[in-house]
């Protein structure tokens, strides 16, 4: 299980938190006039990388807040936690431990979080 | 007695070909079985499986092995049933032993609205052809008397049964596939990952691979949950979100549940192995990762739910966990389609219950492959239907709720 440190109440369970899904997705200007093809992406398609991951979490049996966080997806380690209004950290200040794009991290699945 | 010596390969290991006509991305059942159909319906030959690691070690050697076609909708339902149709015959056509055993598979009501959800599905199933019945809570108690109906805090109040379902060996699906495809002259290279799905204008190159570069006139990418990771390399974005679902095995003990049951309100499904350990499904995590592994407060979730409802398996001891890398699909349905990059096709979005869709879904991707176009089965399951929104939505039908 993660220990997510929640902005507000500090570090809990995962379990006391559902996850949102990729962070800054933005709705598509003039949806009126888009096609459905667009739209459908908008609506149906998310980022799913292995390796670095902008997600977006609520502490549901806490504080109730949302915010959003950079969390590497072959190990699970999370890298930085920002509050919602705060900028997206940039891709390159993370280090990316999958090589190729369905290759493994080095140590193996989990081991940087249990070695740390 | 050889003392287990001197045993022949079950398939060749040939290095990878400049040129194939056509590569499979993914060495699992459905890739496998892909390639088998692919040379043996279609008269293919110029073909590779190209796998990662080693063949079946992914999803396909580490679901709970549970099969059944008792789907809601007229898509779905005869895609599975196809399916089902194959495993009924698959270990005589591959002369291989698949072991499969139609020993049943019961879904639990725990709720009114259970009932009401499951009931129409009976019907629904019934209208298509598939066996399917209403159980009542005295029927559950007769087939299952271990099971605790009554005396927990979502009783169980009725169930579906599936007589024709059952459960089948993972790992024989795999090299019985093999084998035979292997002997109609098709490539398995194992050890051998796809890094990069190259295209030029609008068309399929080929694959760059840990060895080499291979070029082929058509691609299909079978990689569960890979696939989405693999399809970006190409320009292309799948709606998949790939997730750790988990299974855990207990100690082995004697013949004690001779069914397979499923409760997806609960959340615990299982059924007994023929070395007698208990093979329980348990659910994926709540966000995305690749750790093949899962948390373990899922694993807590549905143990509880397991002693609950079995209370005579309280002091079993649990002999190991694991999960895999599912893809999950937003309405819970497969894609087998082709997509904007000639040549390039993809199986994939099976999510949480891909293993009993092995033979079909191989089928009717060989088929797609071959023929550049959807078979009648799979036409519901293309790319196209997140735009036109023309969806499947079988999150009732699908064991586990995501």
């Amino acid at each position: 299980m993660l220990i997510i440190d929640c902005p507000y109440c500090g570090p809990r369970d995962q379990s006391e938190f559902s996850n949102g899904g990729e962070a800054h997705v933005k709705r598509p200007d003039g949806s009126a006039d888009i096609g459905d093809r667009e739209w459908g992406e908008y609506v149906f398609i998310r980022a799913n990388p292995k390796g670095i991951f902008y997600e977006r979490w609520v502490h549901s049996h806490g504080c109730r807040k949302w915010f959003n966080c950079v969390r590497d997806t072959s190990t699970d380690e999370i890298l930085k936690i920002y509050k919602i209004d705060e900028e997206r950290p940039k891709l390159d200040s993370f280090k990316n431990n999958v090589k190729t794009p369905s290759g493994e991290p080095n140590l193996g699945s989990g081991n940087f979080t249990v070695k740390k | 007695m050889k003392g287990h010596k001197d045993w022949p390969k079950m398939w060749r290991s040939p290095e990878p070909r400049e040129f194939y006509d056509i590569v499979i991305i993914g060495g699992g059942g459905h890739g496998l079985g892909t390639a088998y159909y692919l040379a043996k319906e279609h008269g293919l030959k110029n073909i590779a499986v190209i796998e990662k690691g080693w063949l079946g070690g992914g999803n396909t050697g580490r679901n709970t092995t549970i099969i059944r076609s008792n789907y809601l909708w007229d898509d779905s339902a005869h895609l599975y049933e196809h399916s089902l149709k194959l495993w009924e015959k698959l270990s005589t056509e591959l002369n291989y032993n698949v072991m499969f055993s139609q020993r049943g598979v019961m879904n639990l009501a725990h709720n009114e609205h259970d009932i009401k959800e499951i009931k129409r599905r009976v019907s629904a199933n019934n209208l298509n052809g598939i066996d399917s019945l209403w159980l009542s809570k005295e029927e559950i108690q007769k087939k299952v008397p271990i099971m605790n109906t009554d005396n927990l805090r979502y009783p169980v109040l009725g169930a579906s049964y599936q007589p024709r379902g059952g459960t089948a060996r993972h790992d024989a699906v795999a090299w019985g596939f093999a084998m035979r495809a292997d002997e109609m002259g098709v490539d398995i290279i194992q050890n051998c990952e796809a890094h990069q799905i190259k295209t030029k204008n609008g068309k399929i190159e080929g694959v760059e691979t840990s060895k080499g570069f291979i070029r082929a006139n058509k691609v299909g990418v079978v990689a569960s949950g890979h696939t989405g990771v693999l399809a970006e390399t190409a320009g292309i974005r799948l709606p998949l979100q790939s997730k750790p679902l988990q299974a855990l095995v207990s100690e082995p003990i004697k013949p004690i549940i001779d069914t397979v049951v499923m409760s997806s309100a609960v959340h615990a499904y299982v059924s007994q192995s023929d070395k007698g350990e208990l093979v329980i499904g348990a659910g994926t995590d709540g966000y995305n990762s690749f750790t093949q592994r899962g948390g373990f407060n899922i694993i807590e979730e549905t143990v509880r739910a397991m002693v609950e409802l079995y209370p005579v398996f309280g002091k079993m001891k649990m002999l190991r966990q694991w999960g895999g890398i599912v893809d999950i699909c937003p309405d819970a349905s497969p894609i087998i389609s082709k997509c904007d990059v000639g040549g390039l096709f993809f199986n994939c979005g099976w999510g949480t219950g891909g293993f009993k869709a092995t033979p079909g879904s191989a089928n009717v991707f060989a088929h797609t492959i071959a023929k550049n176009e959807a078979h009648q089965i799979n036409s519901a399951f293309n790319l196209d239907r997140f735009a036109s929104g023309k969806l499947v939505d079988e999150h009732g039908a699908a064991a586990v709720a995501h």
